[in-house]
């Protein structure tokens, strides 16, 4: 008898629990029920942390199960992050300027309108011309088709390129630092099209939701979040469950190996980094509405490394172990940075975790790969081992 | 009669030294080979050029009946030509079960969405189980191939190459590592094989290639010195020379 991919995956369940009792928890203490035992701003934080948790999940599949160590994965999800910000401010934009321009006593042309709005959004980078790049700004499902398709197709060539040439191990991962790195740099200049380094801005106001409060639109990206999560989840589980899982982890642990045996290796890899960088681009999609603001520092290279250091700290080559480490990492870092972590006076010196945050986050990445290469993950081995 | 493969005037040249020197060599469509020579003889060059991984300076690799060259072909079109590979060291899913090794191998559709769509079916788990009878490993259909012995790696790769249902299988040194009943075993395995297809074993133990009571082929230096069967070899002075004797010497 043939088992369901469910039940072959108990892990995928379960995960999708407690997902569902957090989701539902943190809505109900959020400031939407009145209860307001979770700030609004503390919402956001979560259904940020949610989306970073997702991107995790791609980079895991892409490192931790096919052996690619991609450092870059982190521009695939500022390029979804791009796309809904150009289709948010615009929308809002052109909300603000015809609200503006209806007192006057002749209505004002298309082209005049248009104008405004250009000025609105470009005038910060002394323009006012709409680059070609914000050809769809104006229409939401194109906007969020580019969420999906920016993302797969950069991610399509540059995987074509690299894999056929066969480039591997930690040259792929220096070309794909050199690939977040030329992005960054590129949409610094501020005849990129994207405002330079101001970068796209007032998110968190949706279009057409004005009157509705910030505590009522955290909420529901917090559930969207949760949901992206959890069908992400879902897919990256049954991509690396079954053959195909088999195929992939054949490629990260004797790629020849799996050549000899027939399987076209570069296909499988495109296949892997292509899927992944699309999650990643739907994640940031979610995540920028929240955090409110999208800037060219977003995709600098440290991110992606940032990523990987999630992954591994969470424990490479399970989902969970990518969400526990890019959940437990990422909000402990905004504690320690936040000012949340109280400094240490030695007497002769004060230890600032603003500045010794990175420090121990080294020293604990470090440990981490020196002596439980599983990571906070491996946990869980011990706990299953008890039980049988 | 027509052959299986052809491999004639081969040469391969790295850095200015000629691994294979004007390598003519041809396989029947089924026969047990044995390939012996010196360290440096060429002999896994020669599996090289086959399977697809080195290109040759010149010469030609024609395969099957309808007489198509290998050299245009990738490593992985060539494998599904029907051209399996086992290599020196052992080199199994060690991460994998001995189940999921041979599933991989099995002969199924190799593209990505095939693969992603794969269901369990009754007729392959049952090849798969008749594949691991064969190779001994029926017991340890769920143990992850990392805690296999040596000798049951070797087997593993071996079922994995008979899961592939090739019509030429390239084997490298199958018997290192092994105790004499696993030697035993292994010759057994490998002419039952050679009844349906081509098996083209490397090997440097002359006590094993004499088990498997074949034609041999004397490589030495990129091109073949003498074929016949293994008395026929040893007993010429040439070979005696380079290579027997030194082996003596």
């Amino acid at each position: 008898m043939r088992k369901s991919f469910l039940a072959e995956n108990p892990s995928v369940l379960w995960f999708i629990a407690v997902l569902a009792v957090f989701t539902v928890v943190v809505t109900l203490l959020s400031e939407v029920t009145g209860v307001g035992l979770i700030s609004t701003s503390f919402v956001k934080t979560l259904g940020k942390t949610l989306c970073l948790c997702l991107v995790a999940i791609a980079m895991d599949v892409v490192w931790g199960y096919c052996g690619i160590l991609s450092l870059g994965h982190f521009a695939f999800f500022g390029i979804g992050g791009y796309a809904i910000g150009m289709w948010l401010m615009y929308a809002r934009t052109e909300g603000i300027v015809i609200e503006s321009l209806a007192g006057q006593p002749i209505p004002p042309t298309s082209a005049e309108v248009s104008d405004a709005i250009g000025n609105q959004i470009f005038g910060v980078v002394g323009s006012s011309e709409f680059p070609w790049i914000w050809a769809f700004a104006d229409n939401l499902f194109l906007q969020l088709l580019m969420v999906v398709l920016v993302p797969g197709l950069l991610a399509l060539v540059f995987g074509w390129l690299a894999f056929r040439s066969r480039v591997t191990g930690v040259y792929l991962s220096i070309l794909t630092q050199a690939m977040t790195l030329a992005l960054a740099l590129y949409l610094f200049q501020n005849d990129s099209g994207l405002r330079g380094n101001n970068g796209l801005s007032g998110l968190q106001n949706i279009p057409g939701f004005e009157n509705t409060s910030q505590a009522v639109i955290s909420v529901i990206f917090f559930i969207a979040s949760a949901l992206a999560l959890a069908a992400g989840y879902i897919f990256f589980a049954w991509i690396v469950s079954g053959k195909m899982g088999s195929v992939v982890k054949g490629i990260r642990d004797n790629e020849a190996r799996v050549r000899f045996l027939g399987y076209h290796v570069e296909s499988y890899k495109l296949f892997i980094f292509t899927a992944t960088a699309v999650v990643a681009g739907i994640a940031g999609a979610l995540y920028y509405p929240q955090a409110g603001i999208i800037n060219p520092g977003e995709i600098a290279p440290i991110a992606s490394i940032y990523l990987a250091v999630w992954v591994a700290i969470g424990g490479r080559g399970r989902l969970y172990g990518a969400v526990i480490g890019a959940a437990f990492v990422s909000l402990l870092s905004s504690w320690f940075t936040g000012g949340g972590a109280p400094d240490i006076n030695l007497g002769f010196y004060v230890v600032q975790w603003t500045d010794w945050w990175l420090v121990l986050l080294g020293l604990s990445f470090v440990a981490v790969t020196l002596f439980f290469p599983k990571g906070i993950g491996g946990l869980f081995d011990l706990l299953v081992r008890k039980q049988s | 009669m027509s052959m299986l493969l052809e491999v004639s005037g081969v040469t391969v040249t790295f850095d200015g030294f000629r691994a294979i020197n004007n390598l003519s060599i041809n396989f029947a469509k089924s026969e047990l080979r044995a390939i012996i020579g010196p360290n440096g003889a060429g002999k896994t060059t020669f599996m090289d050029i086959v399977t697809g991984k080195t290109k040759p300076d010149e010469g030609t690799v024609i395969w099957g009946d309808r007489n198509v060259s290998l050299l245009g072909m990738s490593e992985s079109q060539i494998a599904r030509e029907g051209i399996g590979r086992k290599f020196q060291k052992p080199t199994v899913f060690e991460a994998q079960t001995v189940r999921q090794n041979l599933a991989m191998a099995l002969k199924t559709p190799r593209g990505p969405f095939a693969v992603l769509m794969h269901k369990k079916t009754k007729p392959n788990a049952e090849r798969i189980e008749a594949v691991a009878d064969q190779i001994g490993l029926l017991d340890s259909l769920t143990r992850v191939a990392g805690e296999l012995s040596h000798g049951q790696k070797q087997w593993l790769e071996i079922g994995m190459l008979l899961a592939q249902e090739p019509r030429l299988m390239l084997v490298d040194e199958p018997a290192a590592g092994m105790t004499p009943e696993e030697r035993e075993k292994t010759t057994d395995i490998l002419k039952e094989a050679a009844k349906t297809r081509a098996v083209v074993v490397v090997e440097h133990d002359m006590e094993f290639v004499r088990r498997l009571d074949c034609k041999v082929t004397v490589l030495h230096e990129g091109a073949v010195l003498a074929e016949g069967s293994l008395d026929h070899v040893t007993s010429n002075q040439t070979v005696i020379d380079v290579y027997l004797g030194r082996a003596h010497a």
